[in-house]
């Protein structure tokens, strides 16, 4: 009865609050919407089928690298003039390695995920009524679906999409006639990428001033869950990294339309001498990687930050050093700017400048290595709940140590001479920011859910997903470490060209099956959470006992989120299982006066007032229990 | 009847809307591993993977269901439910102890198969250090693997315990900073000095520069003559006789050698000048620990020392048909994969036969079409140049 009248007297609040009421129609309600929950919706769903066409992708040039002599009659129905005879024709290879990896970088891993969760979790978690600027949150996201299928509509040109590799080196991708991607799917691709990082910049000038500016009373900066810090560097390393990005492709664009010679000089092309003269192809990786190294960071720190709230929450502890974590993620973003060049050491870049790199990239190692150590040690004595998001989370902390690891190889120039470009980079980068991030997108999904959605997923089906992909993926990527050291380049289309590479041939069925085993799991997630969407159980208020801000909003989804008066923030968002508290969970909107046996001195740092109001409530508790 | 229950409508029309979603996903994934088959029992080994997929999600829907029932009847008998924290830590304890042993068998069985010892002096440093960095970061590796499934299985949920609260330990943070930083910084230092040392191209006396060109999707080589120099060369100078475009003008070119492998002498200082002529390729050369971006416009230069013969090697790796590679290892177009060069380490004495053998760029029929060339179009001021040049 009084949950009903709270409930009342909020209506009648909400409804005072706006006075000039929206219309709410179909179509501002499911297509055109400029509310952020509905948004993240969007871009999660788009994500997720984005994710499973680059998957199914990757297993069609799995299939191709394991069977290299078969003929699949079936691919020729499917794909027509790109698998002639029912095999993959080398240039198709190439286009299904070049989409495969955009897709999933760009269309996945930054917008799925950054997109997804920043635009949910942003003003749920901060306490704002919506971003900063609801209509140009919508434009993000009709962008990138513009972008995706702009991008997807290049496998219906003749000569097939873009397929010089994600990252479209140049001469390569500026020659039409250097192969048959470089036409048209290439324009199309480069479309799709300005249209993309239109996208990409809307949304991420929009969670950066939202956060700035639009938190509720009492959060302060450092009462920020990590979700929201990782996600805000995030989104100021996107807005800062990918105008480079337009600003290579535009030049490329007119290299390749307008007969400038940005990236190209001396060329002669299928026996012709070409007039291009004084460009250089090395500009283009200077600018690309001046994106696209911040890009992996773009990529895993949401995956970080999604991961820290959820251990931690489910270890019921604390995050372990929260200011560390902080720092590292400042230190990881200001850092990965000035690493880009460990991607170029052997192409033909001054090698003193190599040496440079190389110092800057080991460096950027060790806030990475401090946020492993602090993950390990949130799980230290804690009480593991395993819902499938902290499985997910643990996976992703995994992945991230093993992938991790041989970046350090990587980041050497001296040992990457003999590395670059083999498998050992594709088994290091897939773990480290493909598999690990992918894993901390999951570990969001699972967890959010229940806030997205209204319902709970399936938890015994999450568990085999869980265990099915991150078996899988180990068992795709770990082997191909040897195949790197033992100098197998990537982007091959078949193997058997070489003596020395017809071994790696039994090795290579193994990765595809493993592939297959694990594309197979993701039907069990699809399943569970489509599913879930219409049928699962209803979720309460609070499912996993959490202190964010995010879990006192109404389950029903209003537009401004809070009924009445949005709830103030007293504490940091990490107080679980604290000595002294009734529960072992204690949310941000709970005042230190509710709590004066939990409360610690620590917790009045920058609060002198709260200091003298503890030592005084401390005092008059020792008293009392002396005299009992 | 459970069964029929189970079938229920809310379960067709989900299942229905996954299919309808991914159905290309599924058509292409499930089936085209069908095709496997299909090439040689008909269609149905389409049919048949897909049935057995089918049978998988039936049996994962049965168990699930058996659990559901098990789990129920225990609530309704008054005990817990069934202990998920429980089985997920001990599976999270399962695979730390397969996933360790699967590591290191993938070490010694999948480990044995990577490269032989190097064959170049530089690369002996740089297998050193890659002993060095997988050591430490091996060590790294299992320690940390450990304590994370450790700690999942050790602090599985249990209702009886509360975690311990910590917020954060200062004294072990800035160790857990300090410590890596200084480990990095060994590496960077070691690894800093190392590259500086290999990638000095400077030309020193005694040198013997190659040329090698990449276009799609072949490579080109080209040797000094006897004067041990190479002659310039000019891309706007290509014609289909003289495929470098080589500078006549340039006396050092008149003796330039082709070859078709790269054959080089054990024991001395090989400098190759790295060019392209179309989009960027690469030179791999995996056994020398060498790699170096061919760039149109911008030419590159590796120097190496190579230390063991093709012979020698072939009795070390106890196969009698072994070679050096060189391979392109930038994507450069569809014949990407096939752009292999066959190099051979030989005594100096064999070096000197060879090289003996080997025919000039500057061939009769090149000689004489330039001379036609020039007679053609006495104007052309170029052709002139190159005609003055070739009568000195």
């Amino acid at each position: 009865m009084s949950t009903l009248a709270v409930q009342d007297h909020g209506v009648v609040h909400h409804e005072e609050g706006h006075e000039h009421h929206h219309k709410q129609t179909f179509l501002n309600t499911y297509v055109f919407s400029q509310d952020h929950k509905y948004i993240a919706k969007q871009f999660l769903v788009t994500g997720i089928i984005m994710a499973f066409i680059a998957m199914t992708l990757s297993i069609l040039f799995r299939i191709q690298l394991a069977f290299p002599d078969k003929s699949f009659p079936l691919l020729e129905t499917l794909l027509g003039r790109f698998a002639p005879q029912g095999r993959i024709s080398p240039d198709f290879y190439m286009s299904l390695v070049t989409i495969h990896g955009t897709i999933m970088v760009f269309f996945v891993l930054t917008a799925g995920l950054s997109g997804t969760f920043a635009n949910l979790l942003i003003p749920l978690q901060i306490g704002a009524r919506d971003m900063a600027s609801p209509f140009v949150n919508m434009l993000s996201y009709w962008f990138f679906l513009t972008a995706c299928v702009i991008m997807l509509s290049s496998f219906l040109v003749q000569k097939g999409p873009a397929s010089g590799g994600w990252t479209i080196y140049p001469p390569l991708s500026a020659l039409p006639k250097a192969m048959p991607g470089s036409g048209e799917g290439m324009t199309l691709w480069l479309i799709s990428m300005v249209c993309f990082v239109a996208s990409s910049l809307m949304g991420g000038i929009n969670y950066v001033s939202t956060v700035l500016n639009l938190r509720t009373k009492g959060m302060d900066l450092w009462k920020m869950p990590l979700t929201v810090w990782a996600l805000f560097l995030t989104a100021i390393l996107g807005v800062l990294a990918f105008p480079v990005l337009v600003a290579g492709v535009v030049l490329l664009i007119f290299d390749r339309s307008f007969g400038t010679s940005f990236y190209l000089s001396d060329i002669v092309l299928n026996g012709q001498v070409q007039p291009y003269e004084g460009g250089s192809p090395i500009l283009f990786q200077h600018l690309f990687w001046f994106l696209g190294h911040p890009e992996v960071y773009i990529v895993i720190m949401p995956a970080m930050g999604i991961s820290s709230e959820v251990l931690s929450v489910n270890s019921r502890k604390p995050i372990f050093g929260y200011h560390a974590m902080v720092y590292s993620l400042i230190g990881i973003t200001v850092l990965s700017f000035i690493v880009w060049g460990h991607h170029m050491f052997v192409t033909g870049m001054n090698p003193f400048l190599g040496g440079v790199f190389m110092i800057t990239t080991l460096i950027i190692a060790v806030p990475s290595a401090v946020k492993t150590f602090n993950w390990l040690a949130t799980l230290w004595r804690g009480n593991i709940r395993f819902t499938p998001a902290m499985l997910f989370a643990i996976g992703m902390v995994s992945f991230f140590i093993s992938g991790g690891l041989t970046g350090i190889f990587l980041g050497n120039a001296a040992l990457d001479i003999n590395l670059h470009d083999t498998y050992f980079v594709v088994a290091h980068f897939h773990l480290v920011m493909g598999s690990a991030a992918i894993f901390g997108m999951l570990a969001g999904v699972y967890h959010w859910f229940p806030k997205m959605f209204r319902r709970m997923m399936d938890e015994k089906l999450g568990y085999l997903h869980f265990w099915l992909t991150f078996i899988g993926a180990y068992l795709v990527f770990f082997p191909m470490h040897f195949m790197g050291l033992d100098g197998v380049p990537r982007r091959y289309y078949a193997f058997t060209e070489f003596e020395s590479m017809k071994r790696w041939l039994s090795v290579n069925m193994f990765i595809t099956w493993a592939a297959i085993l694990s594309g197979a799991a993701q039907i069990a997630f699809i399943y569970n959470f489509v599913h879930s969407i219409f049928w699962g159980k209803k979720t309460v208020q609070n499912p996993w006992n959490a202190n964010t801000l995010e879990w006192t909003a109404p389950i029903e989804h209003i537009h401004g989120n809070w009924i009445g008066e949005i709830p103030t923030v007293y504490r940091w968002p990490y107080d679980y299982s604290k000595p002294g508290a009734e529960e072992d969970f204690i949310p941000q909107t709970v005042p230190f006066s509710q709590t004066m046996s939990s409360n610690l001195p620590h917790d009045f740092e920058d609060n002198p007032d709260g200091l003298e109001e503890y030592t005084e409530w401390a005092n008059t508790h020792k008293v009392n229990e002396e005299v009992k | 009847m459970g069964f029929i229950k189970q079938i229920n409508s809310k379960k067709i029309i989900s299942l229905v809307a996954v299919f309808l979603l991914f159905a290309m996903n599924f058509v292409m994934g499930q089936s085209t591993n069908g095709a496997d088959k299909a090439a040689k029992v008909d269609w149905t080994g389409v049919g048949y993977y897909i049935l057995l997929f089918f049978l998988a999600c039936l049996a994962v829907a049965v168990v699930g269901k058996i659990l559901k029932v098990y789990d129920l009847s225990l609530k309704m008998q008054g005990r817990k439910g069934f202990n998920w924290n429980g089985v997920m830590g001990i599976l999270c304890l399962l695979f730390l102890i397969f996933g360790l042993y699967g590591a290191y068998w993938s070490f010694t069985e999948q480990g044995s198969m990577s490269l032989p010892v190097s064959a170049s002096v530089h690369g002996v440093d740089i297998d050193n250090m890659f002993l060095v960095t997988t050591i430490l970061t091996m060590i790294v590796f299992v320690i940390t693997q450990i304590l994370l499934f450790g700690f999942a299985f050790a602090y599985r949920g249990s209702e009886k315990r509360k975690a311990y609260y910590l917020p954060h330990n200062n004294t072990i943070e800035k160790v857990w900073t300090v410590i890596p930083a200084i480990v990095l910084t060994i590496l960077v230092v070691f690894g800093f000095f190392t590259w500086q040392k290999i990638m000095d191209t400077t030309e020193r006396k005694g040198d013997l520069n190659i040329d090698i060109t990449g276009h799609q999707f072949k490579w080109e080589l080209r040797y000094p003559g006897k004067d041990g120099k190479l002659g310039t060369v000019n891309y706007a100078l290509y014609t289909s006789s003289n495929i470098l475009g080589i500078d006549y003008k340039d006396p050092n070119s008149f003796d330039d050698l082709m070859a078709d492998t790269l054959v080089i002498p054990v024991n001395k200082s090989i400098r190759l000048n790295i060019h392209a002529q179309d989009v960027i390729h690469s030179v791999y050369m995996p056994h020398f620990r060498l790699q170096l971006n061919a760039v149109p416009g911008l030419p590159t230069f590796f120097k190496f020392v190579p230390t063991i013969t093709t012979a020698e090697m072939r009795v070390r790796t106890d196969n009698p048909k072994f070679e050096y590679l060189l391979y392109c290892n930038k994507i450069c177009g569809g014949g990407h994969y096939n752009m292999q060069k066959v190099v051979r380490v030989v005594t100096e004495e064999e070096y000197q036969d060879w090289i003996a053998k080997q025919k000039p760029y500057l061939s009769d029929q090149l000689k004489t079409q330039l001379k036609l060339a020039a007679a053609k179009t006495t104007g052309n001021k170029e052709v002139l140049l190159n005609r003055l040049a070739l009568n000195n």
